[in-house]
């Protein structure tokens, strides 16, 4: 199998619900936040952020952009830094893995990250009383003090992979891997597939001449595309851009 | 109370004129007492996790990096000044030389036990020898900080063994003497682990490839940053050497070195900022200009943001790079102590803006269009933690000043002044 897998999130259709933040975080079993933590030491590998084009009254619009690791696929920020390789890229799927496992917790990564999408655990992970029996047995708790982000759900990969080695087929159905957050979408705004296959759908979606990806300029091949009808909101895509000046988390 | 004054007494060299017991006893209660709340913070950090500070996901180091990489430029000279006397052989510098050692020691393992409680699971610390990424600047410090600190305990253990107590013990006097003859190695060994380091400090943000503020290009593998780094540091740390000398001297009422190692050390430090700073606008220079300008990042996108503005960057080179040059350098000036002092903490302010600008200000600036300018205070934690370190440091320089023979021959220790 020789991948790259990417989404493409349609902007347009985005309503800012949130169905993909509370997907993510139940199928990654990630804890819910502590009393004290603000929007900056919380846990969120996906995020959906609000941004606005910075005009008053009429003329004022409003986009929700979902931010999640972009999957870098060149020179990827994240993997050169970790002094003790907890970050790799994997090869065969274009996925940039993290091992909470091997991670020191000493957070170069989020600063090297530009798409501010990882995430450290600043608490021990706890849950109320029973909730505990809702965790989801495929994927390991995070300890505190480690770094996490998305890993496209990873988990679902390796449960589509021993089902098609239970059935001999040596690759996967794609209709057995689709990240929660993708499944959660009630507008259907995110597409996700393998970027390197010309038939699937995300590959012309991320082709479509109103497709753009964030800060692409840096040259590090983000496999994350983003659409939009909207000629301010593609402007988001890098800094020298007509610039929104208000944005705030959701 | 007269047994402490007894045993006191009997570990200070014979003949060294130093304070009393009791007077150096209540010198050390607020530093002592300083190292304990900043053990508690500490404690708290390592217990409770790093929730107890004030860094967050988008501001991941905060003053701890800050600081680290400000005292470990500090600490540059020690290897400097081992590299000067026993490599260029800059003798007249030999009395200067195991106060050196001693602040190389203090800064290095001030930083290291800092960067321990920096860490999400400081246990897991050994994965980095275990699992090493080579092509991580991270990886370079670890490696190089953690074999400078044994080599800078090597060259500490000599003039520790010194002690008119210590060489009571005959296999300590065999000791010493056979890492006597080490020293030339170690300080050969030490000027090329701590140039490796020092540079990789620098690399370790210019290397940010999705940090426009930070991203620098360079030569081969190594951004500019890299070498600003080396320069920076063997520019400042004779710089340092001379402050801490000299408040010695203030505290201690006491003649510890010639003018001429304080002059001498100061036309090293100055020669080598204003090689520095001239570097430092030429790299500033490309990279406004080319290097961030190839990625969609104008100059205003940087110094738009009170208080990180464009007089940051002036008073970086300016006043606190070419004035101390300036200071150091001239005879006019670098003759009067006054002038050289200021020239010296002038020098030392720019290195402390330099490292604050290279880790604070780049995380606190936008990369996204939309994001936000943040802010970030440290936590009363955050601060008594580090301030612990500086109590470390003093206690431990009071502490050899007092029993071991520091800047010279001390009359009737028995020594001749070196690193081993």
């Amino acid at each position: 199998m020789s991948a790259r897998y990417g989404m493409v999130i349609d902007l347009d259709r985005c309503t800012g619900c949130g169905s993909c933040m509370v997907a993510c975080a139940a199928e990654n079993n990630v804890p819910p936040a502590t009393s004290r933590a603000t929007p900056r030491t919380g846990l969120t590998p996906m995020l959906v952020r609000k941004v606005s084009n910075g005009a008053d009254g009429a003329a004022k619009r409003e986009v929700f952009i979902p931010i999640s690791c972009m999957h870098c696929g060149n020179e990827t920020p994240c993997v050169s830094v970790c002094p003790q390789q907890a970050v790799e890229v994997d090869k065969a799927t274009g996925i940039v893995m993290q091992m909470p496992q091997r991670c020191l917790g000493c957070r170069y990564c989020m600063v090297a990250c530009p798409y501010h999408a990882r995430y450290f655990n600043w608490w021990d992970p706890a849950w109320p009383a029973g909730m505990e029996k809702s965790l989801n047995p495929g994927v390991a708790v995070r300890m505190r003090g480690v770094v996490e982000k998305c890993n496209l759900c990873h988990a679902r990969l390796h449960s589509a992979m021993e089902k098609a080695a239970a059935n001999r087929k040596k690759e996967i159905d794609p209709a057995d891997y689709i990240p929660a957050c993708v499944e959660a979408c009630p507008t259907g705004a995110i597409l996700f597939g393998n970027l390197a296959d010309k038939n699937d759908g995300v590959f012309s979606a991320a082709h479509s001449p109103d497709a753009f990806r964030l800060l692409a300029r840096l040259g590090t091949e983000p496999k994350v595309y983003y659409k939009s009808g909207q000629a301010w909101v593609r402007a988001l895509a890098e800094r020298d851009s007509e610039r929104a000046k208000e944005s705030e988390h959701v | 109370m007269s047994e402490l004054l007894v045993v006191d007494r009997r570990w200070i060299a014979r003949g060294a004129e130093r304070s009393s017991t009791t007077r150096f006893l209540l010198w050390l209660v607020p530093w002592v007492a300083l190292l304990a709340l900043g053990i508690y913070a500490a404690g708290l950090c390592l217990y409770y996790g790093l929730n107890q500070t004030n860094m967050d996901n988008r501001f991941a180091f905060g003053m701890w990096i800050f600081l680290d990489l400000a005292i470990i430029a500090m600490g540059a000279g020690a290897f400097f000044t081992g590299f000067l006397v026993y490599i260029l052989k800059q003798a007249d510098l030999k009395p200067i030389l195991n106060s050196a050692v001693v602040l190389g020691f203090i800064c290095y393992s001030g930083a290291v036990a800092v960067l321990m409680v920096d860490v999400g699971q400081p246990l897991r610390a050994w994965f980095t020898f275990w699992y090493p990424n080579t092509h991580s600047m991270l990886t370079e410090v670890t490696f190089c900080i953690t074999c400078y600190l044994f080599v800078l305990i090597l060259e500490y253990i000599p003039v520790l063994l010194r002690n008119r107590q210590l060489r009571k013990v005959p296999s300590f006097l065999v000791f010493e003497h056979q890492l006597h003859h080490l020293v030339p190695v170690l300080a050969a060994l030490g000027a090329f682990l701590s140039f490796f380091h020092q540079g990789s400090l620098g690399g370790l943000y210019g290397v940010l490839r999705g940090r426009p503020f930070a991203f620098r290009q360079g030569f081969a593998i190594w951004p500019s940053t890299f070498f600003l780094f080396i320069l920076s540091a063997i520019a400042v740390g004779p710089s340092f050497l001379i402050l801490v000398t000299a408040a010695a001297e203030k505290l201690t009422g006491q003649k510890l070195v010639q003018p001429g190692v304080f002059r001498k050390l100061g036309l090293i430090s100055g020669l080598l900022l204003g090689v520095y700073v001239a570097a430092k606008a030429i790299d500033t220079l490309i990279w406004l200009n080319i290097t961030s300008r190839a990625v969609g990042f104008a100059p205003w996108d940087f110094y738009s943001y009170k208080p990180f503005g464009s007089a940051l960057l002036f008073l970086e080179i300016v006043p606190l790079g070419l004035l101390p040059a300036f200071l150091l350098t001239v005879p006019l000036t670098a003759k009067k102590r006054g002038w050289l002092l200021c020239g010296a903490a002038l020098a030392c302010g720019g290195i402390l803006l330099n490292r604050f600008v290279l880790t604070v200000q780049t995380l606190a600036l936008p990369t996204l269009a939309f994001d936000e300018f943040l802010k970030y205070i440290p936590s009363w934690q955050e601060v008594a933690s580090f301030a612990g370190v500086i109590a470390y440091g003093v206690i431990v320089y009071s502490l050899s000043y007092r029993y071991l023979p520091m800047f010279g021959r001390v009359k009737g220790a028995d020594t001749n002044v070196s690193v081993g």
